[in-house]
Parts: structure tokens; sequence; C-alpha cells
């Protein structure tokens, strides 16, 4: 916050009248870090000293061991194919949405956040009924060798769904703020409908863009409802980390658990860096937006 | 001829933009597009330029039919109200973007386009932002690049969306003058749309006063502001004191006053008339000089730069008159508010039939 630091280093005389007494201060201070405390950095802490639990040795051996491999292998190819694909997608709609009128515009655009609006178990068990090989579409797959439910496309299919918000609703706002003007100046200059989106829509929305394939990323890497659903729990096969932190914890193997929830714990730290060192990017560039 | 509308028509759901609207203007010239905002001449300007599509009618401009040429083929030059730079690229890569775009075999080479930027930023005193982001630059500094760029592509016609009503009043007056000055130079038919009659009457060489979708008068700013077709456009062009009255017997009724009707309608036996005075033209005195004059009182004075703007009450009338006096006289005759004056109307304008303000 800025600007109430620019008065007060101008008039102290200001800084009396606007800021609230000392004691609240300290209170809401208080308040704050006392929540983080109890929500954050205790269960951060937790989750390191049990994964240590046992020395190192036996947390690399955790993380070493082959069915934790399999997991993050199929975790991480999840991840490779949902970020991309939502990306595509959520260019598509926040341009059609913001550079286009249709009929069903506004609908679509409330029905964007249905995914996160509904339970992930529900979105899980949607897929399911609808391709699981007890439906006529399910068995017709089915029949041509085609297995969703139970395999790895249920997994990537039901993560799709369930992250598909975070780009489209990145980059809503950033269109709408950014209007259709530059578009149609190009287009009078003479350019196709590739170089505008080229050379002038994608770099005004680089950022928008790459900040919501993170969001995006670092919630196909965490999803556990949806694909707890859909994968089946095959060990060294259908097992993303999530689902084998689970597994491992259900059968008291609690090191181990802890251990490989800690990969998790790491790649959504990661994401945190990267995220806010994005912000810092965009605040600097904030004047070419 | 430069640009060619024939019987455009446009309707957005039930309201319609353009009704049949047909429109010759010379090569060459440079045009204002004025009229209230809703009237339909931003809508008429991107339907010359393709963002927007006619219902019916043609387009021609430069003898050549492009009604239904895309707007990359129009060969149009746009300036928007709001500049639209790119503002990822820099002030040259923003002029040299229409260069750039052209298919391999129509593209000059690299150092052509280098030469054209620079020339035409030197055309809009801009050579010196070659290098500078859109966000660095003053709204008139972006603007002037939004018209290199535009140039760039050796544009059939220019055409300018309100060009100037972002900029702040000192500078909106030096890009006009300087846009006169830039056309005078490259003589590209132009037109620019505006609600601001002394930008169109100053810049223009032909005003065309456009309302709901239509055309109500064209001409040159001289026979347009002396000789306006209708109220409409009369009052369009200025401020103006409004009387309503009657006509009758070759009197037109000012209040309690009557005054000789004009020669056009000196036979009408009885109509109603709107009678239009400018407040410029109001003669104000401290004596009486003919019977004609109505008595007054000042009730309120305000400074106008070099004119003094008064609110009079007179006699005999149901609403005050506004009149503009030169600040000069407003001394000489020691005027001020509650000041007792003779009021002496010079020039009026008398139309028949219900026009609505």
């Amino acid at each position: 916050m800025p600007e109430p630091e620019i008065s007060q280093s101008h008039s102290p005389v200001v800084k009396k009248r606007i800021s609230d007494p000392r004691s609240i201060q300290i209170l809401l201070i208080g308040l704050t870090y006392l929540f983080f405390i109890g929500f954050i950095f205790l269960p951060l802490g937790l989750v390191f000293s049990q994964a240590f639990g046992k020395g190192w040795s036996f947390y690399l051996e955790a993380i070493r061991e082959p069915y934790a491999i399999e997991a993050v292998k199929l975790t991480l190819l999840t991840v490779a194919i949902v970020v991309p694909v939502n990306a595509v997608f959520g260019v598509t709609a926040a341009w059609a949405i913001t550079k286009f009128n249709f009929r069903g515009k506004s609908t679509l655009k409330s029905l964007l956040d249905l995914p996160f609006a509904v339970s992930p178990v529900i979105a899980g068990l949607i897929f399911v009924l609808l391709v699981g090989s007890r439906t006529p579409f399910g068995s017709w797959l089915g029949e041509h060798g085609i297995k969703i439910i139970f395999s790895t496309p249920g997994i990537i299919i039901a993560t799709i769904f369930v992250t598909f918000p975070f780009i489209a609703r990145e980059l809503i706002p950033l269109m709408e703020a950014q209007g259709r003007d530059e578009e149609e100046a190009a287009l009078t200059l003479g350019a196709k409908g590739w170089q505008i989106f080229g050379k002038i829509t994608l770099p005004n929305i680089r950022w928008g863009l790459l900040y919501g394939m993170i969001l995006c990323g670092a919630r196909s890497i965490g999803e556990f409802g949806a694909v707890s659903v859909v994968s089946g729990h095959i060990r060294g096969q259908t097992n993303t980390i999530p689902l084998h932190v689970e597994i491992l914890y259900s059968e008291y193997n609690f090191t181990a658990s802890f251990a490989v929830a800690s990969l998790l714990v790491f790649l959504a730290l990661l994401t945190v860096v990267i995220k806010s060192g994005m912000e810092k990017h965009f605040q600097k560039n904030s004047f070419h937006l | 001829m430069g640009i060619e509308l024939q019987n455009i028509n446009k309707t957005f759901g039930e309201y319609k933009a353009i009704d049949n609207l047909s429109l010759s203007i010379p090569s060459g010239d440079l045009i204002a597009l004025l009229g209230p905002s809703g009237c339909g001449k931003t809508t008429l300007l991107r339907i010359i330029a393709g963002l927007e599509l006619a219902d019916s009618g043609k387009i021609i401009l430069e003898n050549k039919d492009t009604t239904n040429l895309p707007p990359r083929e129009k060969n149009v030059g746009f300036v928007f109200q709001h500049y639209a730079l790119f503002r990822r690229l820099t002030v040259f890569e923003n002029v040299a973007f229409g260069l750039k775009v052209l298919p391999f075999r129509e593209r000059p080479p690299k150092k052509e386009i280098r030469d054209r930027v620079e020339h035409l930023l030197k055309l809009v005193q801009m050579d010196w932002a070659l290098n500078r982001f859109p966000s660095q630059l003053s709204g008139g500094q972006r603007q002037r690049v939004a018209l290199a760029r535009a140039l760039a592509v050796n544009p059939r016609v220019l055409l300018l969306d309100e060009p100037f009503s972002a900029l702040d009043a000192k500078v909106r007056q030096e890009l006009r003058r300087w846009l006169r000055k830039l056309h005078d130079e490259i003589h590209v038919t132009s037109i620019f749309v505006t609600h601001d009659q002394e930008e169109a009457l100053e810049l223009a060489d032909k005003i065309v006063v456009i309302n709901k979708g239509r055309i109500e008068q064209q001409g040159t700013p001289q026979e347009v502001y002396d000789h306006p077709a209708n109220a409409f456009v009369y009052n369009f062009l200025g401020n103006v004191n409004v009387f309503h009255g009657r006509i009758h017997n070759g009197k037109v009724s000012l209040g309690a006053h009557h005054l000789d009707a004009p020669d056009d309608l000196k036979n009408v036996e009885e109509k109603t008339s709107q009678t239009f005075v400018r407040p410029h033209e109001i003669g104000i005195s401290r004596i009486r000089s003919n019977d004609n004059d109505l008595e007054g009182t000042i009730r309120e004075v305000r400074l106008q730069g070099g004119q003094i703007g008064l609110n009079i009450e007179c006699e005999g009338l149901d609403s005050p008159i506004e009149a503009e006096v030169p600040r000069e006289l407003f001394v000489n005759l020691q005027l001020a508010k509650g000041v007792q004056v003779f009021v002496t109307i010079n020039r009026v304008r008398v139309f028949t039939g219900d026009y609505e303000i």
C-alpha cells in the first residue's frame, strides 16, 4: 500500500488522523499472525517433521519407492496435458466472450464458475455416469478398446473439468478492460486474423495467461476428489501423488505418507514463488497494461 | 469523387442508426461529420471503414466499390478516439505495423519501411520518440503517432473518430490547427467525426450535420453557420436563445413584443413559430435606441474569456435572455448585476413548425 506511506512521509499530521489507534493495529496484526501460524506454519512444519520423523534415508526411500515414482510420473503427465488443453480452451472462451456478441453469452459466463461451485466428488461421479463401463457410451467405447474410467484418460478428463475456469477467469476481465480497439486498429491496417492474434492479442494477455496457467497447474497437481472417483486407485497405474498419499496414510504408513506429501508441499511452494515473482513483474510493467 | 455513399441503412435491433443516407465527398477534401451523440456519425464512419456492416447501400472509395470488401482490403486509415496504439509495441513498430503485415511479395524491404516510418514520424513531429512505448507519451503525442500509423499504409481515405475529444482543451486547439496544416500538405480525402461545432467550423472544408441517422444539412462552414437549413442545425451550431410564439399577419410574437417577420414568412397568416437569436447578436445599451428595444435587468454576469455572458430578465418575456458582449463594451457601459439595460435584437431566425429542442 504505497499511498498512505507517501502521505506519512510528507506530513505526520495526516498520519495521526487517517490511521487507526495503535491498539487496534496490534490486535489485527496479531490475529493475522495467529491465523497464519495455526493454519499454515504449524501444519507445514508438521508435514516436514513427520516426513523426516524416521530420518533422511527413510524419507528418500519413501519417495524413491516405485509406486511413488509412478504416482509422480502420472501427476506430471496429467499436468503436462491439462495445462495446455485448458490454456487453449481458456483463450478461446475468453476471446469469444469478450470480443463477440452472441446468444447465451452471459449464461456461458456464469456457467464458467460451475467447476468451482460443484463438489469435485460430484464432478468425478458425472464422468463415471457418463462414460463408465455400465453406460451405453462407455460400453461402446469398451468394445473399441478405449478405457476411460479407472485409467489415465479419466484422470485427465476429470482434472480438465475441475481446472478449466482458472485461465478463462484470469483472461476475461483483462481482455474486457483492454477492449477491441487495438484489434480493430490492426484490422484496418490490413492484418489477417492470425497476425492480429499473434502480434497484438497474445502479447497483450501473455502475463494473465501465464498466471492462469500456473494456478491451473497447481490445482491439477493437487486435485484429489474428482480424480479419486474416476481413478480406481490402482497402484502404479492410476495413482496420482495425492491419491498415493491417501493410500499410504490409510495403511498407517504415516511417515512415508508425509514424505510423499512433502513433495506436494514443495510443488505448492514453488508455485507460490513463481506466482509472486510474476506479480512483481506485473507491477513493474503495469504501465504497459 | 473521393468518397461516395449511396443509400446507406443500418439498424441495431429496433434502433435505426443510419437512415437511407447518401453523401458525396470530392477527393482531397477534409469533411466534418457533426452531430449530437447517438446521431449515427460514428456508426457511419465505422461502416465506411468496414468495422461495421451496413444493412444496405453502397460505399465507393476513390472510384472503387468497397462495399463488400473485408476491412483489411479497404485500405482505409482509421484514427480512434482513444488512440488504440499497440501498447506492447514501440512507436516505430506501431507505425511500421501496417507495412510489416503485408504479404511477403508486397512488403517493402526493411530499409524502405524504416525510411517511410521515419518520414511519417517527422511529418507528425514525433521522430524523437521512435523507441518509446505509447504509455510514455501524452495524449496529444499518442494521437499524432496514431495518425502516422494510419497514414503509413497510403490509405485511400482517412477516417478520424472524434480524434481530439479525449484531449484537454489547450492540446485540442493546437492539434486541430496542426491537423488542418497537415491536411493541406498531404491532401488525402478525410472525414472526421465530432460533436464539437467549433472544431467542425474551424477545421473542415465542408460540414455535414447529422441527426438521427440522417443528413440535416451540408455545406461550407460559412454556409452552414450563416444559413442553417432548419431549427436543428441552427440550434446545434452554437448557443442560442429560443422564443416560442406565433406568426400572425407578418409579425412574429416574442413574448409580449412583436417583430417584423422575415421576408419568406411575410405571407404566413397564422402559425406557431420559434424565433432563434444568437447571444452575440444581441445589442446592449444603457439608453433606448429605438422603439423595438426591450427593457431588462441584468441577473447574472459570467466571465467567458474575451466575452462576458449576461443573463438578462426582460419585460414581457417568459424566460431570461442570454447575451454575450465584448469585455470592452462591458467595462465602458459599466454593466453589473442588477443594472437596467436596453436590449436590441439585431438578427433573428424564425422557423415555423413544432421543432422540439
